[in-house]
């Protein structure tokens, strides 16, 4: 049996950061990852990460203005206020960490204009500025010596007494099954972008964290939020970074003009509005026509070669690579795909769900921060504020608890006859895991995309239930114990399946259009009954229950959004 | 378009425990990558086929392999690039260099003790003040982007030749690693770093047949950084090495008789006392022997030598205008 004070479940930015603080307060912490650190989705994030810097002209409250327009008003307002007032704090600590970051003339930090903010106050690694951070962060586990449980699945987490006490965790390169108790457990799984077929997401973005707390009893908020960003290409749904327009590049339609300028859409801020609003603009563009074989153009031959090669090396190479164009000589065809979850596992601004001793950060988590839209940027610095607070938090509460006491042989037992019950399952006319998802990813993608009506929704809700029907009768035809990857894809397929399906259920119960979530139906925003979350409880099996919570506002009253 | 795969395939647990190759022939698009035909074998034809795989875009690092013998990323390779007389045959299997788990799975685990055995963290015993940073030229950071391009991916440790006879070098991954913070304007154990990489296994055991750079897919340059950090502990003093040696004599060979004078390179750099590294050599020189490649004892001057001397004068200006 293993013990920690703190463990944290998963290890990108949000994980590592978390762990990094709980371990500079002197808790026993442990990482456990299903992927080595650095191989985390965090590597994916391109632009850079956002601050308003008092000492250089900038204001917090400007930053979180911009963040709630962004949010269609259903962030938490709190929330938003934490984010912005500890931004700066964060983007200079990573940097004494040894981030490198661009710099200006002067040597200081440098910064980029992005989406949705009035102001250019993105921190920036040329475009690959997660990466950047993630690489920094991991050196300061190996560092500080963090133990790292490198390619461990987590299968359950241990619920006792009404308190989080632990998990249950399979060792990838053994088959063991281990039960780890902990003081506090910390989720930082990151996103469920498999969820949908194509999206920009890594193939380890399965949504393993909410769906562990979901099935802990922890509620799903704001679900329905889905980001769809603007430029991603059509052949794998590879992520153009956003970078790419904040350093200028234009869209275009067939005709060469550049529709952001349409009335509608947003004829202020053009390419740089928030990402639903382009995203809606370009499917608009497709749908009526004026499309390029289904995309638009994202047109950066006007940047010049040495811009391009010095700002942006990493798209200009993925471009290349997956739609064979030179960005720098033509424009890259490009279309909204599935990119980001807003909502997810509900937190205080601890992290602190609402199940005690068990926190969430990062992608997994809903602060509120993003509400119906998150923007370019935002994502980063989520990762970095609420996964220190949580990790801080996580390890003050673990040296007032002593260690829960857990029959592990019991818990360890269940779970050895649940696995080998799944590898033994033979039936020939079972199903195999890739199959289904490929059918969820595409009926979500179909369904619950940029634009969404009742009858498409309903849809989705009842194939989802066809197929959690389908996954009872699920065959895994690797039947040994080391590496079997056709086991966890498996054991995944079982929680995207709960993801998706809360996903749906939220989609279904917003009666208005806000943020990315546009319904053809109800083209409208409608404060007077949907200015609050829509929260997602699992009851026994398959049933559910939905409730709602107010947002929190503080000073920013709910207005027309335009761009 | 048809691809035929053929990939090395090993299970533990199989009752023969020995490595075997399975074929499988696939329908893929123009665009598709090896990585896009490995996933469509695992989700559609054996699910058994076991592989790391990630972010399908070149930034996790997860998926290096030999296609075709060398070392490559599956996602960001084209299986058209292959194409040969209307065919596409591939010949997958796992990275070299590291133990094999199961199938194209590897064990990284003595590839990442190397990268943590070079302090990988930025040391600035004067950090700057709070919410302040350190300043620091776009240049320098943009040179340091270079080498933090690097996803440790591992396909430079794959074919790495040195490692392929002495397990114990650094390899080329973890001198990359140690560079970046070498380099970097804000690092202050610079010393102290070099100092560790004398060693031997550290930066004077590679041997430049450049076939990291080669394999590397994003460009970092391992050779070349390894070549850096050896010009910065010349640099440095740490002249009192092997390798340092090496360098000097070689230079002043070729600076003062216009070729190298290889019976005196051995001699010079270990030291004519130095009867035990020299006994070390007898086997080369028998080997040289018997092949008749031994190189002339008596060394004479080419008569062109005075333009090499302008080639190195040269060399010297250039520096110096940089300094």
């Amino acid at each position: 049996m293993l013990k920690h004070d703190v463990l944290i479940i998963g290890a990108g930015l949000a994980g590592m950061r978390a762990a990094v603080a709980a371990k500079d307060l002197g808790a026993d912490v442990a990482l456990v990852s299903k992927v080595h650190p650095v191989r985390s989705h965090s590597n994916a994030a391109q632009g850079g990460i956002n601050a308003a810097l008092g000492h250089r002209g900038d204001k917090w409250e400007d930053h979180a203005y911009d963040t709630i327009k962004g949010s269609d008003y259903i962030a938490d307002q709190d929330a938003v206020e934490i984010m912005a007032k500890e931004a700066g704090s964060e983007v200079i600590s990573m940097e004494h960490m040894g981030v490198i970051f661009n710099r200006d003339d002067q040597g200081k930090l440098g910064t980029r204009a992005f989406g949705g903010q009035r102001k250019a106050r993105t921190f920036f690694v040329a475009d690959f500025t997660g990466q950047a951070l993630l690489h920094v962060l991991y050196e300061q586990i190996v560092k500080s010596d963090v133990l790292v449980y490198e390619e461990w699945f987590v299968l359950s987490l241990i619920v006792q007494d009404g308190e989080c006490s632990g998990a249950v965790m399979i060792d990838m390169k053994s088959g063991k099954i281990e039960v780890c108790i902990a003081k506090t457990v910390i989720l930082a799984t990151g996103g469920l972008g498999r969820v949908f077929e194509p999206s920009t997401n890594a193939l380890i973005c399965t949504g393993d964290g909410m769906a562990l707390a979901y099935r802990a009893g922890v509620p799903m908020m704001d679900m329905e939020m889905v980001q769809y960003h603007p430029t991603t290409l059509k052949n794998n749904g590879a992520l153009m970074s956003e970078s790419a327009r904040g350093e200028g590049a234009y869209l275009r339609n067939i005709d060469g003009e550049r529709f952001m300028a349409k009335e509608g859409n947003a004829p202020k801020m053009m390419e740089l509005a928030s990402r639903d609003v382009v995203s809606r603009s370009e499917q608009k563009e497709i749908n009526e026509g004026r499309g390029v074989d289904g995309c638009v153009l994202l047109d950066c031959t006007h940047l010049g070669e040495k811009l391009i090669n010095e700002k942006l090396p990493q798209i200009r190479d993925l471009a290349k690579d997956f739609a064979n164009v030179d960005m720098a000589k033509e424009p890259v065809p490009v279309r909204p795909g599935m990119h980001y979850q807003m909502g997810g596992i509900k937190t205080d601004v601890n992290g602190l769900t609402t199940l005690p001793n068990l926190y969430a950060a990062g992608e997994c988590a809903c602060v509120s921060v993003h509400g119906g839209n998150r923007l370019g940027a935002n994502s980063l610095l989520d990762t970095l504020v609420f996964g220190r607070r949580a990790g801080e938090h996580a390890a003050e509460v673990s040296k007032n608890r002593s260690n829960p006491k857990i029959s592990s042989t019991d818990v360890l037992k269940k779970h050895e006859e649940d696995i080998e019950k799944l590898l033994s399952n033979n039936d020939k006319n079972g199903f195999v895991f890739g199959s289904i998802r490929k059918e969820m990813g595409t009926l979500m993608n179909q369904y619950l995309a940029v634009f969404r009506d009742e009858t498409g929704m309903q849809t989705a809700l009842e194939k989802l239930s066809e197929l959690k029907l389908k996954y009872k009768n699920i065959i895994v035809p690797d039947k040994g114990r080391v590496f079997n990857t056709a086991l966890i894809f498996t054991l995944e397929l079982g929680f995207m399946l709960d993801c998706a399906e809360t996903i749906a259920i939220s989609a279904l119960e917003r009666k208005e259009s806000r943020g990315a979530h546009a319904r053809t139906d109800m083209p409208d925003r409608d404060d007077k009954n949907w200015l609050k979350h829509v929260l997602v409880y699992k009851e026994n099996d398959d049933a559910y229950r939905v409730d709602y919570l107010p947002v929190v506002i503080t000073q920013w009253k709910p207005e027309e959004r335009k761009y | 378009m048809k691809v035929e795969y053929k990939v090395k395939r090993y299970n533990p647990e199989s009752d023969v425990a020995l490595e075997s190759f399975d074929t499988y022939v696939v329908e893929l698009d123009q665009a598709a990558t090896v990585l896009d035909g490995l996933i469509k074998i695992r989700e559609e034809v054996d699910n058994t086929l076991t592989l790391r795989c990630s972010c399908r875009s070149a930034i996790c690092g997860s998926c290096a392999m030999r296609i075709n013998g060398q070392a490559m990323l599956a996602c960001n390779t084209k299986v058209s690039d292959f194409e040969e007389n209307g065919n596409i045959k591939l010949l997958v299997e796992p990275p070299g260099n590291m133990p094999v788990i199961k199938d194209l799975v590897v064990d990284f685990v003595p590839f990442w003790s190397k990268v943590k055995s070079v302090d990988p963290w930025l040391k600035s015993s004067h950090p700057p003040k709070y919410m302040e940073e350190h300043i620091a030229s776009n240049e320098s950071m943009l040179h340091l982007s270079g080498v933090m391009g690097c996803i440790m991916c591992g396909a430079c440790v794959s074919d790495c030749t040195v490692l392929e006879v002495d397990k114990s070098f650094l390899g080329p991954a973890a001198l990359a690693k140690a560079y970046r913070f070498v380099s970097d304007p804000r690092d202050d154990s610079t010393k102290f770093r070099l100092k560790a990489l004398e060693k031997p296994s550290g930066m004077w055991d590679c041997t430049r047949c450049m076939q990291c750079v080669e394999v590397c897919p994003k460009g970092v340059d391992p050779m070349g950084r390894i070549m850096k950090l050896r010009d910065f502990a010349i640099q440095d003093g740490y002249k009192n090495t092997y390798g340092a040696k090496h360098t000097a004599v070689f230079t002043d060979s070729v600076k003062n008789t216009g070729w190298l004078n290889e019976f005196q390179l051995p001699l010079r750099t270990f030291g004519i006392f130095n009867v035990f590294k020299l006994l070390g050599l007898l086997p080369i020189l028998l080997d040289a022997l018997v092949s008749r490649k031994v190189p002339p004892v008596f060394h004479h001057k080419l008569p062109s030598v005075s333009s090499i001397q302008r080639i190195f004068k040269k060399v010297d200006l250039q520096i110096t205008k940089r300094e």
